[in-house]
């Protein structure tokens, strides 16, 4: 019975058809819209386990498989499919989408239905972003997602939230049309718009380095990487909560996948010659951009800022390979990378959405971000602290969460390759570590700074309810992330094959 | 000599428009003052029995008739429904406008009916005389609809300047025309095909006259450098003539670029392929660079449908069977979305009011969330962002340019939509983050409308999901 099932179309079109139901039936229903689209999000949550529970992990081969033509002309597809390279943050997005919806709860006062409808519409079409085996469905899914963005932001955001928008808008639309095009030369070539076909298709050197950059200005946009990432902390310090939960737990997810789905397999002698750019941006978000987000003042920009360093590291991961190969001549080590940059995206899923739910949370009562604002608060919501310094210790990389794992994993990847790169990235546990415990200090310890602080009031149990979830899942991943892991294993080992394996 | 009675049946439904709207514009006269509305519903009747006509006679073949100057084949047949199609919704919206802004009707109609038979006429030529005739049937009906609004000011002068650069740009149509005849000796397109082709005609005539035909084209189309007319007629011209010229006329004009350049002349197609490709260009870059400074949505409207004709250019600069059916799925979406697009202006005007300064959409989605949402479709379609139609338009024509080898054109392409995102995004950001400037609530205040736009705004999110069948259409008839 489960053969047939379309799990994954249901997990895509439940949540936008639910979307869509919510902005009709809560219309003038703030509480109808608020349950419904718990509902939808939970439902969709608890259908989206058997996708894990009955996963094969014997096999490198698309899972769950759907496919059905959808334009004949252009053999293009409604093709779906699920590895243990996507499975994984499927599950990453349908589990932030329950927390995403319950943070809103009391916050959003204002059109609460076309909201909690954005959020859900965005769920199923991120979703289908992780799923989609045809080049042009992904790319659909893949812009589709810009407008209900667009629009969360852009009305309930900050007070800068139209500039940041459009910037957010046009950098990314900028960044894809390169990707459209390219995918478009490759079916001229070969007369498939399936990525497994692109993956297998050969192609020559100058047309793969063009794809590939193509695919890097589209990717890097997304993830962001230095210096394209810009965007980032203007759409995040204006996007509301749950806009920033999303943004950061998912989206950049999106421009990480795309360099395992597409650039790697399809383009992997560019990537080989063209490793050290990544590589070399990688190692400067890491560095750089971590000594950037010491100096703010503003507690969403900071772990903004944080969240592209972070993802330096998923990208430095994925590129390790090839500097492994040339070095030690086999590929031992470098399915440490590749894991490692696979764990840190789902990590920092994790611990990125818990650190904006928890500024989230201090927002709400303050109505600032500003790290002066505040001091003490340990005083006044010692629950809350408690679980705000478990996510900034994991942020900052402590054994035994969830940072800790990915981050390890790549440096001592890196460390194989060359000491150097191995050098720099490590060099995160000292600089993330300062500028997180540093906030920490200045926001929560100390005394009772001022009369606000002193009207705070701990944790609801609604907050409590969702912190709790998030601590349990980062602690969780920190201690045993083998099963994890255990889904990716012969993805990635195929992936680095694929990757490892000339096209010429 | 022996006279040969032609075979009338392939041209029935022009026979029928032709006769009809001569009847209503006798009938107009006398019976405006009492019936209201008559005009209007025979008008309606009139293309529905056409639209009916077309369809149970629909045919894969391809018909002469009127000693060759006369084709009817699967391309003119799909052409004409959509002409009906949007026809019929042009109309439907532009009843309510002048209703609304007490302004004659009855002329309205019996123009508009003339200008979709010149359409016909212009879609199903096989000869430059056919070709010449429908393209004047449809300017002359239209230079007139303009200038219906006779005291204003501004859609005088727009009347005014349509009228002096189309007669001039056909002018320079014909003056290409004659070059051609003169160079092949011939006016049937099929003929002067197999002229062509067999190499007797002189080449540099035959060049020259390719360059003005193409002038005259791009005239026609509103292509750049020929584009300057164009925002002052949009905006100029009531909305309800801007709707209708907006739309349907663009579709006769894609005809004829076919015919002219595909049909007749394919032989030439490294004459023309190169001016099309610095029109096209052209026309994205400056359509997608001077709409950002518009705060008129008419205006800005007209310069996002020059550059939506650079864009249509580039399935053209393919010079294939199916680039030129990716073109057509282009303008056919093109005209669909542009009954919506203006539509809502005209659906949104009041007496005294027009509702067409970009500033009057702001705080939409406050006042009247729904009717905020259509446009939101109508705009992201137009900026060719999936799932909506607008997105499959451009990848068609995108992938055309591609397979013919134009990668680093389909790259200039991309841009222009990157840019011409921030204009429609505007107009988004206007209804949804922007207080609105109004008092009191902004409906469509006929329901007929109402139903008429959502039923428009959601067959382009419909077609963005489903567009395999209108894609099969448009590549299997030409």
């Amino acid at each position: 019975m489960l053969e047939s099932y379309p799990i994954l179309s249901t997990l895509i079109w439940l949540p936008i058809i639910g979307g869509l139901l919510v902005l009709f039936a809560g219309r003038n229903n703030d509480t109808v819209a608020k349950w419904l689209s718990l509902i939808v999000a939970g439902l969709t949550f608890i259908l989206s386990i058997p996708l894990w529970a009955n996963f094969n992990y014997d096999t490198a081969d698309m899972q769950f498989v759907e496919q059905l033509a959808w334009i004949p002309m252009f053999n293009v597809q409604y093709y779906l499919g699920v590895d243990g390279l996507s499975m994984p943050l499927v599950l990453l997005t349908t589990f932030t989408q329950v927390l995403v919806i319950a943070s809103a709860w009391d916050v959003i006062k204002e059109r609460v239905e076309q909201y909690m409808g954005a959020f859900l519409i965005m769920g199923g079409i991120m979703v289908g972003v992780f799923t989609a085996l045809d080049s042009i469905l992904f790319y659909i899914f893949w812009e589709a997602l810009l407008i209900p963005m667009f629009i969360v932001i852009g009305k309930w955001g900050g007070p800068r939230r139209v500039y940041a928008t459009m910037k957010f808008f046009l950098y990314t639309f900028f960044g894809s049309v390169f990707m459209l095009v390219s995918f478009l030369y490759m079916y001229w070539q070969i007369g498939s718009f399936s990525i497994l076909d692109f993956q297998t298709m050969p192609l020559g050197m100058t047309a793969q380095i063009l794809i590939f950059l193509a695919f890097l200005i589209a990717f890097a946009v997304k993830i962001p990487m230095f210096p394209v990432h810009t965007w980032l902390p203007d759409a995040h310090v204006e996007a509301p909560t749950a806009g920033s939960v999303v943004l950061a737990a998912i989206m950049l997810k999106m421009g990480g996948y795309g360099f395992v789905r597409f650039s790697l397999p399809i383009t992997p002698d560019a990537s080989m010659t063209l490793d050290w750019l990544v590589i070399g941006l990688s190692l400067i978000a890491i560095v750089y951009i971590g000594i950037v987000a010491l100096v703010q003042s503003d507690m969403k920009k900071l772990v903004a800022y944080s969240s592209i360093s972070h993802m330096g590291f998923v990208t430095l991961g994925m590129f390790l390979v090839y500097d492994i190969m040339q070095a030690h001549g086999t590929m031992e080590g470098a399915a440490i990378g590749m894991e490692g940059a696979m764990v840190q995206m789902v990590s920092h899923g994790f611990i990125s959405g818990a650190m904006f739910l928890a500024i989230g949370v201090l927002y709400d009562r303050m109505h600032t971000r500003d790290i002066s604002a505040y001091g003490g608060v340990v005083n006044k919501m010692p629950w809350f602290v408690m679980f705000a310094v478990l996510f900034a210790m994991a942020n900052s990389g402590l054994p035994g969460t969830s940072g800790f794992v990915g981050e390890f994993m790549v440096i001592i990847a890196s460390f194989k390759a060359n000491v150097w790169y191995g050098i720099l990235a490590a060099l995160t546990l000292i600089i993330g570590a300062a500028y997180t415990l540093w906030m920490v200090k200045r926001v929560f310890f100390g005394a009772v700074t001022n009369e606000n602080v002193e009207k705070l009031e701990d944790l609801n149990k609604r907050e409590f309810a969702i912190m709790a979830t998030l601590a349990i899942a980062v602690i969780a991943l920190g201690v045993f992330p083998s099963p994890l892991m255990e889904v990716m294993h012969t993805s990635v080992e195929n992936l680095l094959v694929q990757a490892t394996t000339s096209k010429l | 000599m022996n006279f040969v009675i032609p075979s009338f049946a392939p041209a029935i439904p022009e026979i029928v428009l032709l006769v009809m709207a001569s009847l209503i514009l006798v009938a107009d006269t006398f019976w405006s003052k009492r019936f209201q509305n008559a005009t209007y519903y025979a008008i309606q009747a009139t293309l529905l029995v056409v639209g009916y006509l077309l369809l149970t006679s629909f045919t894969a073949e391809t018909v002469y008739t009127f000693n060759d100057s006369f084709v009817r084949d699967s391309f003119a047949d799909v052409m004409k429904l959509f002409t009906i199609a949007v026809s019929l919704g042009v109309f439907m919206f532009a009843r309510e406008y002048l209703a609304q802004h007490k302004f004659v009707s009855g002329e309205f109609f019996v123009l508009g009916l003339f200008g979709v038979l010149g359409m016909f006429v212009l879609i199903s030529a096989n000869n430059f005389i056919t070709l010449f005739l429908g393209l004047e049937i449809m300017s002359l009906a239209i230079y007139a609809m303009v200038a219906l609004r006779k005291y204003d000011g501004m859609a005088v002068e727009a009347a005014m300047k349509y009228f002096v650069l189309g007669a001039l740009a056909t002018g320079m149509m014909l003056y290409g025309i004659s070059m051609v005849y003169g160079a092949t000796g011939s006016i049937t397109f099929t003929e002067i095909k197999e002229i062509i082709a067999s190499g007797q005609a002189d080449g540099i005539v035959l060049a020259f006259g390719v360059v003005f035909i193409v002038i005259g084209l791009a005239f026609k189309l509103g292509a750049v450098p020929f584009h300057m007319w164009m925002p002052d007629v949009y905006h100029g011209a009531p909305t309800a003539v801007t709707l209708y010229i907006g739309t349907a006329p663009k579709l006769a004009g894609f005809a004829m670029l076919y015919r002219l350049l595909y049909e007749a002349m394919p032989g030439l197609v490294t004459d023309w392929q190169q001016l099309i490709i610095m029109i096209s260009i052209l026309s994205m870059v400056v359509g997608a660079i001077v709409a950002i400074a518009q705060d008129n949505l008419k205006r800005m409207l007209a310069y996002s449908g020059i550059g939506h004709i650079g864009f249509l250019l580039l399935g053209v600069i393919a010079a294939t069977d199916n680039g030129f059916s990716a073109a057509m799925f282009y303008i056919i979406v093109y005209a669909i979305t542009g009954v919506a697009g203006f539509g809502i202006i005209v659906a949104l005007s009041r007496t005294g009011f027009e509702f067409d300064r970009i500033a009057d959409f702001k705080g939409l989605n406050q006042k009247n969330p729904w009717l905020a949402l259509m446009m939101l479709i109508i705009m992201f379609s137009m900026a060719g962002i999936p799932p909506f139609v607008g997105f499959w338009a451009k990848i068609l024509v995108i992938e055309e340019v591609v397979a013919a080898g134009f990668t680093w054109i389909a790259i200039i392409a991309v841009i222009t939509a990157v840019i011409s995102a921030f204009y429609y995004l505007r107009v988004v950001k206007a209804m949804y983050f922007d207080q609105s400037e109004i008092k009191g609530p902004v409906e469509i205040i006929s329901p007929s409308l109402h139903w008429g736009l959502s039923f428009v705004a959601i067959l382009l999110l419909a077609l963005g999901l489903l567009p395999t069948q209108l894609i099969d259409l448009c590549y299997l008839s030409i």
